[in-house]
């Protein structure tokens, strides 16, 4: 049996913004399908990751591969939600057309209004529980909602791979729930390959195949079971951290997460 | 009153008008929901020093107005988009252009008339070529505007996923404001650069008060510059007061009453409650 060809592939990889190194010796190999989740600190270079692969960051040094090839804007395969600050209050756009750019926001021209691209839209704020919202001002939303539509945006364009950056940070824990879930049944129902930043694991831990936890420039990947012990974080962290495991689910003490 | 209707002079100033109405109706709501009608403003002032810099030299001040603005959007366009820095910048500059305007102006000797002109439009005095190149050019600027519709829209709300999606979204910054720099070259005929903000940015920051769905936004926008830029033409004809004066003041008695309405609209939008719990809140001893 052949190995799958692996979807992102990172082979010693720096990033430096001027003289700091943000990411030192990366190398890493992730298969199609598998939910990756990236912790660690603010600052600690989760964003500039996820730049990198899609083309918006170099790196000084090492192989970067996405798709089997270097990584470029404008791959249609990537759904990517970036962090997000709140919309302005007075911003003049409903939910359904904010969701829609993920649809066709891209091409050219203005598009013929039809029945099939508003029922491709609706499905998409359905599967986000927020159908009852398409109307709305989107500056009027609440945090929670308006990272569900962002959600549905990078949905629509039905990509082979997703990178959420921090989609879970404004909802509430039932909220969570409902997106994590949701984006785990797409996940297998179209094989995506799913790379989430957060700062809390345990939400994800259901579905989480591996995690990649980024600190001080160092990273280190594997299971959950694996990464995330006292020894390793005390490694990345360069400081003594301990890592309490208690009802199924992991707290770390001593470092910022 | 209205025989003077039958003129073509007037026949060419309804033309102009409705051509310049249009044009800015569409470029004008990408102006707003992009934040950048002070830079709008700004671009008009300093297309006033290159026409009275034109004028001096012995051109026809549409040419040192198009090369100015042209030239300001460029540079504009590559300012940081931090709002408060970028307005800085551009204000300073835009206040040099006006000083540079006033002496160019001083050291001209010739017909005052021309000052007033660029200054406050001369819709009555636009001849049939004016009317026609500026259909052409107008009609140039509409037809890219609708190539661009979906990325300007897409890269003005979301411009940092408009790029992962591939959209070059630095061009599309740089070339709109050049299409704004053209605009307003022709808007400068009717209504003259320092009242451009009225037909360029009052139609649409009204129409968006009113509606979120970005075509109706825009079609409103055209239709209530339409009805700014008659009505002042024909109050015009009926009083000897300037169009230029009627048109902004319609522009601005219509957009504050709405202004005002709907900010009380948006404060009465539903916010959905999570659940039917109540909270006690337990007093302080």
């Amino acid at each position: 049996m052949t190995m799958p060809e692996p979807i992102i592939y990172l082979d010693q990889v720096d990033v430096c913004l001027g003289n700091v190194f943000i990411l030192q010796h990366i190398s890493l190999s992730i298969k199609p399908g598998e939910f990756i989740v990236i912790l660690g600190p603010n600052g600690a270079g989760k964003t500039t990751f996820l730049k990198l692969l899609l083309g918006l960051v170099k790196p000084c040094t090492g192989e970067v591969l996405v798709f089997g090839g270097p990584p470029q804007c404008g791959l249609q395969e990537i759904g990517y939600a970036p962090q997000r600050r709140m919309l302005d209050t007075e911003t003049a756009l409903c939910a359904r057309d904010l969701v829609g750019f993920g649809l066709d926001g891209h091409r050219w021209g203005t598009g013929w209004p039809s029945r099939r691209r508003t029922e491709v839209i609706d499905q998409a704020l359905e599967e986000v529980d927020a159908l009852d919202l398409a109307e709305a001002p989107v500056g009027q939303l609440s945090g929670g909602e308006q990272q569900r539509l962002l959600l549905a945006q990078a949905l629509l364009a039905e990509p082979r791979l997703l990178l959420l950056d921090e989609p879970l940070a404004n909802l509430d824990p039932a909220h969570q729930q409902e997106a994590v879930a949701l984006v785990d049944k797409i996940r297998r129902k179209r094989d995506t390959t799913v790379l989430l930043v957060s700062h809390d694991i345990n939400p994800l831990l259901r579905f989480t195949d591996q995690v990649l936890y980024m600190a001080h420039g160092h990273s280190a990947i594997g299971t959950p079971e694996e990464v995330i012990t006292s020894e390793t974080l005390s490694q990345l962290y360069d400081t003594s951290v301990e890592v309490v495991q208690t009802k199924g689910r992991y707290f770390v003490v001593g470092a910022e997460v | 009153m209205f025989s003077v209707l039958q003129y073509p002079f007037i026949h060419n100033a309804f033309l102009a008008g409705s051509l310049v109405a249009i044009v800015n109706g569409v470029l004008g709501y990408f102006l707003v929901v992009r934040g950048l009608t002070f830079a709008g403003h700004a671009l008009s002032s300093i297309g006033f020093a290159g026409a009275a810099g034109a004028v001096l030299l012995g051109i026809p001040p549409a040419y040192g107005l198009l090369a100015f603005t042209i030239g300001a959007s460029l540079v504009i366009s590559t300012l940081s988009s931090e709002t408060s820095r970028r307005d800085v910048a551009i204000g300073v500059t835009m206040t040099f252009a006006l000083s540079l305007g006033i002496l160019f102006l001083s050291l001209y000797h010739g017909y005052a008339e021309m000052a007033y002109s660029i200054l406050f439009g001369t819709i009555v005095g636009i001849s049939q070529n004016d009317v026609i190149l500026s259909a052409m050019l107008g009609l140039g600027v509409l037809a890219v505007l609708s190539v661009l519709w979906r990325p300007l829209l897409f890269s003005s709300f979301d411009p940092e996923v408009a790029e992962v999606r591939g959209l070059p979204v630095r061009f599309l910054n740089v070339f709109y404001l050049v299409l704004v720099a053209v605009a307003v070259s022709i808007a400068m005929q009717v209504i003259g650069v320092l009242l451009v903000f009225a037909l360029l940015i009052g139609p649409s920051a009204t129409a968006i008060r009113i509606t979120d769905h970005p075509m109706r936004a825009v079609a409103l926008s055209v239709c209530l510059g339409l009805v700014y830029t008659w009505a002042g033409i024909l109050l015009a004809a009926a009083s000897n007061w300037p169009v230029s004066f009627f048109i902004t003041a319609i522009s601005f008695g219509v957009y504050l009453p709405v202004r005002l309405l709907a900010g009380q609209k948006r404060a009465r939008f539903p916010i959905k409650q999570l659940g039917k719990k109540s909270v006690t809140i337990l007093d302080k001893e």
